[in-house]
């Protein structure tokens, strides 16, 4: 196993950000390989200035080297320039820790965060010199395994990934290494991989869809079934019950070069249970499990002192309803090691002034900007999609802050959501417009930036069975949206490209069908299609066309209940019918307060796994949770102090 | 109180950028604690100065940074803790400490660098040195102009597969690429290294930091 290094370097005077290709982070390793190790590529399918900061990726990193049979380094998908000068001078995909070929590797292990990835993980296998469709692969050949929120709908990529594994990976890493470790001892004999893969397939949490004979009834999808007795029939998710356990990563990598989130970041939970019905990560990573108080000051405190970082960043899909998440932001402040210099950030703040609160403690440094998600336009649209946030709430936080004297507050919208009217749509623009007249009551020049995004639906949520609006429609969104904020100074409104919403949607509900569209979009240059840059609709249609494939039936159309769903086979732990309901539910605009201080509703997630919360706090967060400890009557109105500003602002030229 | 620091930077890590380098430098110094002083208003920066930005991809055992305190410090205390705290291939070499005042940027009149080359540049050397003016085109500021590269070659040499060439800062800096499209000589990837800056003072030449043996091949040699 030599280091490719010498061949890598004279690329580099020729290509941007040379400094992807590096490695050298802080908190990098150089592990050894060996016969007796089983050695894991970690990939990140994105630039490396998008994937260094994944946390799992680091976890993984962790956790894999600390072990005695396995190695593991890192990669990310080299940009389109790199590309054509490793292609050119046969350069392989290379790890950045020690710049060895991955072929040098037992394990491709991708990290799959969002869909339209997908066309670099055919890249990266083919980069790295294994055949891109699973079926031509030989003992001689890598395993290529694939994780992250996205594989929880496998088919699109079940062609070419050989196994995918389900939910948290701390402990069933370990578990595959052994599998593989004996394949590795045994010499891979001829027939050999047959036999490792249906022995992986046994492991909890992994799917290996080769095992699996996919039967279609017309377009329909009719059955996915084991092919043998001791194959699982339906794959469970793995779930770490402590997460007090895995104290990880203990030593954040930190990057020589800028990258998205340049930061110490913390995980103070994982799961959710707000319910948000859009939200694919709060669906499937239930239950909540918080790291213990002292751990996270113990983590931030050595974080810092260790990596230099003036920012830290507590991570979590909703931090603010981390318990007693005021007195540990304090706590932080005030340690004298961090010098008065160090910010905290709360990604994903509640809507609620207590939240304001607390942010303007912790942003006494760097006040650039508050972000809220409101998602919904209107109280109805909210109760259909359960983001249960009151009109009263979204003012008060946007008050709190302008009075605290930030400037800049950003809103995040979904548009093409279920139920949706015109109505809903324009509620966004006058939501927005309320928020910077509450701005006017401090004689302030404020902006408000919404930013609105088209509603993919995702699998495992109540809103999978949802027919996704068109492209055609979500521009008419848009364009209303555009109209009726055109003359409002003080509101910013973006949007993100419906073009890319319909490719989303094509690979996040798609069945195995899909994979030889990807693979065509892959062969024809369809990289980085996360890249405004590079995406291209145009490469997606012709190969769904080509393929005789509808994208009206993958996107657009909705399904029924008794519809086989490309991921019925695969379980997250909510229940079928938990989802069902909540999707009628929905229909009808009726929320659903936050489980963790009701009763349960018996999704699945904790009852199916013998596992419960892990909260510290026995009541909700002052200023409520999804309508706990809240009144939820008046969701729709307007606060009475909020109607003369208004009035003075409508009228403003 | 200010202090400067002369560094090296080497090995993998010259693939970074001017603005990398600087963010290294900003957490090395949170790591060992020195008291730097920050901007004020919403958004404080820390009040450090480097001199002229190094190419990326370009090593140094000659690259100088200042560092305005709240407080003061000893910079050769300092010095191997901070090469400690920066990445494996930016090493301290040297620090000092005074009032403040002139700036790198203005007072760093031109530099000498070291470029490795496969091939005979003799003739080209020769040919340059002789000519009146060498006009080539560059790229300033995203636009194509054309100059006489001339007046900024101080000094060049090339022996043992080594060009030696000291460019001058002032007006117009001249880039090591530059000097090697004007010898006509474009190659992939030439190892360069920048050796000295120096400054003027009193009418004599001065280095802001000088090494005891700056030509021996500091901190080189090491794992790349
Ligand atoms: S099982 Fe009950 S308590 Fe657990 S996440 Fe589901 S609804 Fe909430």
């Amino acid at each position: 196993m030599s280091s490719l290094w010498p061949r890598i370097e004279p690329l580099l005077a020729r290509v941007q950000k040379p400094a992807r290709y590096i490695g050298c982070e802080d908190g990098a390793q150089a592990p050894r390989g060996g016969p007796g190790k089983v050695g894991w590529l970690l990939i990140y399918p994105d630039a490396y200035e998008v994937g260094l900061p994944n946390q799992g990726l680091q976890i993984l990193y962790e956790i894999l080297n600390e072990r005695d049979h396995a190695f593991a380094e890192r990669s990310y998908a080299p940009w389109p320039d790199m590309e054509t000068l490793m292609r050119r001078r046969g350069v392989p995909l290379f790890s950045v820790d020690t710049h060895r070929a991955a072929a040098d590797f037992d394990l491709l292990a991708f990290n799959l965060s969002a869909e339209l990835v997908y066309t670099n993980v055919l890249n990266c296998i083919d980069l790295a010199g294994v055949p891109v469709r699973a079926e031509r692969r030989g003992e001689e050949d890598l395993l290529v395994a694939a994780g992250g929120h996205c594989a929880f709908n496998p088919e699109p990529l079940a062609d070419f990934v050989d196994l995918f594994v389900m939910g948290d990976g701390e402990e069933v890493v370990s578990e595959i290494n052994s599998v593989v470790l004996e394949w590795k001892a045994s010499g891979r004999t001829a027939g050999s991989r047959q036999a490792v893969l249906r022995r992986l397939a046994a492991v909890p949490g992994v799917y290996v869809p080769s095992m699996y004979d996919v039967a279609y009834d017309g377009p329909r999808l009719a059955a996915v079934t084991p092919r043998y007795p001791d194959v699982p029939e339906r794959v469970e998710k793995r779930t770490i019950s402590d997460l007090a356990a895995w104290p990880y990563p203990r030593r954040q990598l930190v990057p020589l070069t800028e990258v998205v989130h340049d930061r110490l970041n913390v995980e103070v939970f994982r799961g959710c249970t707000r319910g948000c019905r859009f939200c694919q990560a709060g669906m499937i990573t239930r239950p909540v499990r918080e790291r213990p108080a002292d751990q996270v000051r113990a983590m931030v405190t050595e974080g810092l002192a260790r990596t230099g970082h003036d920012e830290v960043a507590l991570t979590s899909l909703s931090s603010a309803d981390y318990s007693g998440i005021a007195g540990v932001v304090t706590d932080i402040i005030n340690d004298p090691t961090c010098s008065g210099q160090v910010s905290v950030s709360l990604p994903s703040l509640r809507v609620d002034a207590f939240t304001v609160g607390v942010a303007s403690e912790i942003q006494k440094v760097r006040r650039t900007g508050l972000t809220f998600a409101p998602e919904g336009g209107t109280w109805r649209m909210r109760q259909v999609i359960n983001k249960l946030i009151r009109e009263e709430d979204l003012y008060g936080a946007v008050d709190s802050a302008f009075s605290q004297g930030w400037q800049r507050v950003k809103l995040y919208f979904l548009t093409g959501l279920p139920t949706e009217t015109d109505e809903d749509t324009l509620g966004i623009a006058e939501l927005a417009r309320n928020c910077v007249a509450v701005g006017h009551r401090y004689g302030r020049k404020v902006t408000v930036a919404a930013s609105v995004g088209g509603f993919v639906p995702k699998p495992h949520t109540p809103f999978q069975w949802f027919g996704q609006d068109t492209v055609a429609e979500l521009q008419r969104k848009i364009n209303l949206l555009r109209d009726a904020t055109r003359r409002d100074r003080g509101v910013a409104l973006r949007w993100h490209d419906p073009k890319a919403t319909l490719a989303e949607g094509i690979a996040s509900r798609g069945d195995r069908r899909i994979g030889a569209v990807i693979e065509e979009v892959w062969w024809g240059g369809g990289t980085f299609q996360e890249w405004s840059e590079f995406f291209d609709l145009g490469r997606w249609e012709a190969a769904m066309a080509a393929h005789g494939l509808s994208i009206e039936w993958y996107v657009n159309r909705q399904r029924d209940e008794d519809e086989v769903l490309p991921w019925d086979h695969i379980s997250a732990g909510l229940h079928r019918d938990f989802l069902w309901q909540d999707w009628q539910d929905a229909l009808s605009h009726q929320g659903l307060e936050d489980c963790r201080w009701t009763p349960c509703y018996d999704c699945g997630a904790c009852t199916g796994y013998g596992l419960e919360h892990v909260v510290a706090s026995a009541v909700p967060p002052a200023g409520g949770s999804q309508g706990t400890g809240q009144d939820l009557s008046t969701g729709g109105a307007v606060p009475v102090e909020l109607l003369p500003a208004r009035v003075a602002a409508t009228s403003a030229p | 109180m200010r202090l400067r620091f002369r560094f090296a930077k080497a090995g993998k890590v010259r693939w970074t950028s001017h603005r990398d380098v600087a963010r290294m430098w900003e957490r090395a110094l949170r790591r060992v604690r020195v008291p730097v002083a920050y901007s004020g208003g919403f958004s404080p920066r820390p009040k450090l100065s480097f001199g002229l930005a190094l190419p990326t991809g370009a090593e140094s055992v000659a690259e100088y940074l200042d560092v305005e305190l709240d407080g003061a410090a000893d910079p050769a205390e300092l010095a191997p803790l901070l090469s400690a705290a920066l990445p494996v291939g930016v090493d301290v070499l040297g620090g000092v400490g005074d009032e403040g005042g002139s700036s790198l940027q203005n007072d760093v009149t031109a530099c000498r660098w070291e470029i490795e080359i496969d091939g005979d540049l003799a003739p080209a050397v020769e040919a340059m040195l002789a000519a009146d003016s060498v006009v080539i085109t560059r790229q300033r500021k995203g636009q194509d102009v054309t100059d006489d590269i001339r007046p900024a070659i101080i000094r060049l040499e090339f022996a043992d597969g080594v060009l030696a060439a000291e460019l001058a800062t002032q007006p117009r800096g001249l880039r090591p690429s530059e000097l090697l499209a004007g010898l006509g000589f474009e190659p992939e990837n030439a190892r360069v290294r920048r050796t000295h800056q120096w400054i003027e003072r009193d009418g004599a030449r001065w280095e802001p930091i000088p090494l005891d043996a700056t030509d021996a091949p500091l901190a080189f040699g090491r794992a790349s």
